[in-house]
């Protein structure tokens, strides 16, 4: 299934055990050599299909053989991997193995770096994205997005939401827009914090509550897709409970996909999670089994801590 | 070294020291910190004092040449007026009985003045001394009278009480600045003008009013009679067409290449090529300007509209640069929330984009127009040099711009330029802090934190 090419996996060998011998404590090293354990280095040269149930029955979107480069540089090696509708998602993997380039694609966003070159096939309700007749622009008011660094725009809390309705004309009269913008904030569960001062600028509030504004701004051209990209790396602990909180409720009405680095976020938001290591996917399967009874000896790895 | 107690010190920490991976004992790591620590702060205090000297000075020069130029610049603010009894009779105005404007136009109003002097010292006979009396009068104050006598012709055939301009000798004595300790041949306001003056003073016949006619006219041979009003009108008319001209054309360079242009060789090449272009001397501008748009366009000379397009050519990369850092320096996080949201490049640029990088973007055509404010090099190019009386009324017509104007009134001899000069920095000076301010205040009105 996995389009492994070998010349690709030659091309990066290099820079991949280099990069993973960093990674690792001076222990590991001793551990791995003179024993009957493989070593990373050895693991990764010897990657093969995707372990576990890339397809879902009701995908919303779906990536068939995607690659990804950066200039000459691969970033991503042919995954296959389908986004289910009313479910979460979570993308895991140690820092550029490529989850949050494929979650970029998964909307387009990667248009706006030149160098970047996606091939393979990408669908949402069985439409090419990357295809002639489609439009980014339309692309992404279904497909929404949240980024890792809470960004409102520098107006007011008000503004912030109704930008992408008022963008797309959701909205006939000043009453309808103001229903989306309620709704919208609501939704995200920060109306009640910020009722009385919708005029208010957004980049005055604290960091957990600008996320929760952004997810507001993201669902109030209600997409069908969100994708989320660390969207609690920022947070405290306090915060990041909130949000996830959100993410579950969400998840009755979206397909989400949300990359993470805390494992513990992973196990605690998704139905489904995928581990991904150096491009590849190694991975995918019911979060419960990939926590307690993973497959692939990298991801067992990956979750148990010894490195990443 | 003066420290206190430092070996008690050092000894009990000796006592409690561990010692760490590298063999050196945790005293030894504070002796040597505390050995080098009291340098390093010498060495900042030094550097501290060093820039609060480079900034006194630049300021004291700042005040020397403030102070100077307010000094030579003050006294052009002042006129000083010569009250005469002038009888406007239709003969001496050389008039018939019922004169027309056009014959009012051509009338002898200097005879009447000069008239009007040896009915006031009848003393005067000799020729030399009767010229050295009417020079006492500027050679503009026939036309003030002009002026009176064609608003109300029935003036004529009376006797009337006006307050004529002093010439420029006579003025200058009055402000105060002839020597008379100087011997007679050697300065040029005479003993016997010295001598009337003092008699007009002693019969209130002087008056020092407030200088309107340097904020009412243009320039004159008389120094009297010169004005700013326009080199000031030049100048504006100039600046506006370099900023409708340039801020248009720089923001969407600026734009296009920033946010929308591929990077390849040629987009490379365009970059190298302005920023190589904000370095080449103003008069290359200006000799580009004589035979691109004199030349071959046959715009008209002296101009302000070929003086606003070879001054855009010359803000131009200047603005494009700091537009550019200006749309640089917007966060990326921005234009990934509206292009997340569905928004469009376009739209991205105009909505959050163009606005945050606006206050910066405005920086850099302030200092641009300043600078095209005082460029004189291209401009003297392409004729604006030319000695231009009338103010300009459209771009087409002649005029001259401020600092043109300065070195021109720098070149003359007559000693009433001096204060001209002066006071044409003065404006000049002026109308940068106007446009500096007037920049400030936008900047803050479109500055927004994100």
């Amino acid at each position: 299934m996995t389009s492994n090419n070998s010349d690709a996996s030659t091309n990066t060998d290099t820079s991949s055990a280099s990069s993973v011998t960093s990674s690792l404590g001076p222990l590991d090293l001793e551990k791995g050599q003179g024993t009957k354990e493989q070593s990373i280095e050895e693991i990764v040269a010897s990657l093969g299909d995707t372990v576990g149930k890339t397809r879902v029955d009701n995908p919303k979107m779906s990536a068939t053989g995607v690659d990804v480069f950066y200039a000459d540089k691969q970033a991503i090696f042919g995954v296959d991997l389908d986004i289910a509708n009313n479910e979460v998602i979570s993308m895991i993997g140690p820092s550029g193995c490529g989850k949050s380039t494929l979650l970029r694609c998964l909307n387009r966003m990667n248009d706006t770096i030149p160098i970047c070159k996606v091939t393979g096939e990408l669908t949402l309700d069985g439409e090419d994205i990357y295809g002639r007749d489609t439009d980014p622009v339309l692309l992404r008011a279904r497909v929404g997005m949240v980024f890792q660094k809470p960004n409102p725009f520098p107006k007011s809390i008000y503004e912030n939401v109704a930008y992408g309705p008022r963008l797309h004309g959701l909205s006939r009269n000043k009453s309808e827009l103001d229903d989306i913008v309620i709704t919208s904030l609501r939704k995200a569960g920060i109306f009640e914090e910020v009722k009385d001062r919708l005029d208010a600028p957004g980049t005055g509030l604290s960091g957990g509550q600008q996320q929760r504004l952004c997810i507001a701004r993201t669902i109030a051209c209600s997409p069908e897709v969100i994708l989320m990209d660390e969207p609690c790396s920022a947070l405290d602990p306090i915060a990041t409970a909130k949000i996830e909180e959100l993410i579950n409720e969400l998840s009755e009405n979206y397909a989400i996909a949300i990359v993470t680095h805390s494992m513990q976020q992973a196990a605690r938001v998704s139905q489904r999670t995928a581990y991904f290591h150096l491009g590849k996917l190694v991975e995918v399967g019911h979060t419960a089994d990939i926590f307690t009874n993973p497959r692939h000896e990298l991801t067992e790895k990956y979750i148990t801590g010894r490195f990443g | 070294m003066n420290h206190t107690d430092p070996t008690d010190s050092e000894t009990s920490d000796a006592d409690r020291s561990s010692t760490d991976t590298l063999g050196m004992t945790r005293s030894d790591t504070t002796a040597k910190v505390k050995a080098s620590i009291k340098k390093r702060y010498a060495r900042e205090r030094r550097f501290r004092l060093y820039g609060l000297i480079a900034i006194l000075s630049s300021l004291s020069f700042l005040a020397i040449l403030v102070f100077t130029i307010t000094k030579n610049g003050l006294p052009a603010f002042k006129q000083t007026f010569i009250q005469l009894d002038v009888t406007l009779d239709a003969k001496t105005l050389g008039l018939g009985d019922e004169p027309d404007q056009a014959q009012l136009l051509k009338a002898n109003y200097n005879g009447t003045i000069k008239k009007a002097l040896l009915a006031q010292f009848p003393d005067v006979k000799k020729r030399k001394d009767k010229k050295a009396l009417y020079k006492l009068i500027s050679k503009g104050g026939q036309y003030d009278l002009q002026r009176q006598v064609m608003e109300s012709p029935d003036l004529i055939g009376q006797s009337k009480t006006v307050w004529l301009p002093a010439g420029d000798d006579a003025s200058g004595y009055l402000k105060g600045m002839v020597d008379v300790t100087i011997p007679e041949k050697k300065r040029r306001f005479k003993d016997n003008q010295i001598e009337w003056i003092e008699s007009l003073k002693q019969d209130n016949r002087v008056a020092e009013r407030f200088n309107w006619t340097f904020f009412e006219r243009g320039d004159s041979r008389e120094p009297e009679m010169a004005g700013i009003k326009g080199a000031l009108f030049g100048s504006i008319l100039t600046l506006m067409v370099t900023l409708i001209l340039s801020f248009p054309i720089a923001v969407a360079s600026a734009i296009y290449l920033e946010e929308f242009a591929p990077r390849n060789k040629w987009t490379d090449i365009i970059e190298v090529n302005i920023n190589n272009l904000a370095a080449v001397p103003s008069i290359v501008f200006g000799l580009l300007g004589l035979a691109v748009f004199i030349n071959f366009f046959q715009l008209p000379r002296s101009a302000p509209v070929v003086g606003g397009l070879v001054l855009s050519l010359m803000t131009l990369p200047t603005i494009i640069i700091s537009s550019r850092a200006a749309l640089k320096s917007v966060p990326p996080s921005i234009r990934d929330a509206a292009l997340g949201l569905g928004a469009s490049n376009l739209q991205v640029v105009f909505h959050h984009v163009l606005p945050l990088a606006l206050p910066g973007i405005l920086t850099g055509t302030i200092i641009g127009m300043a600078q095209a404010l005082g460029e004189t090099a291209p401009l003297l190019m392409i004729g604006m040099v030319a000695f231009i009386v009338d103010v300009p009324a459209t771009i087409t017509d002649p005029a001259t711009v401020l600092p043109v104007q300065i070195f021109q009134w720098a070149d003359l001899p007559e000693k009433g330029f001096v204060e001209k000069t002066s006071a044409a920095i003065m404006v000049l000076l002026a109308f940068l802090v106007a446009m500096n301010t007037f920049a400030v205040i936008l900047r803050r009105k479109f500055e927004r934190k994100w």
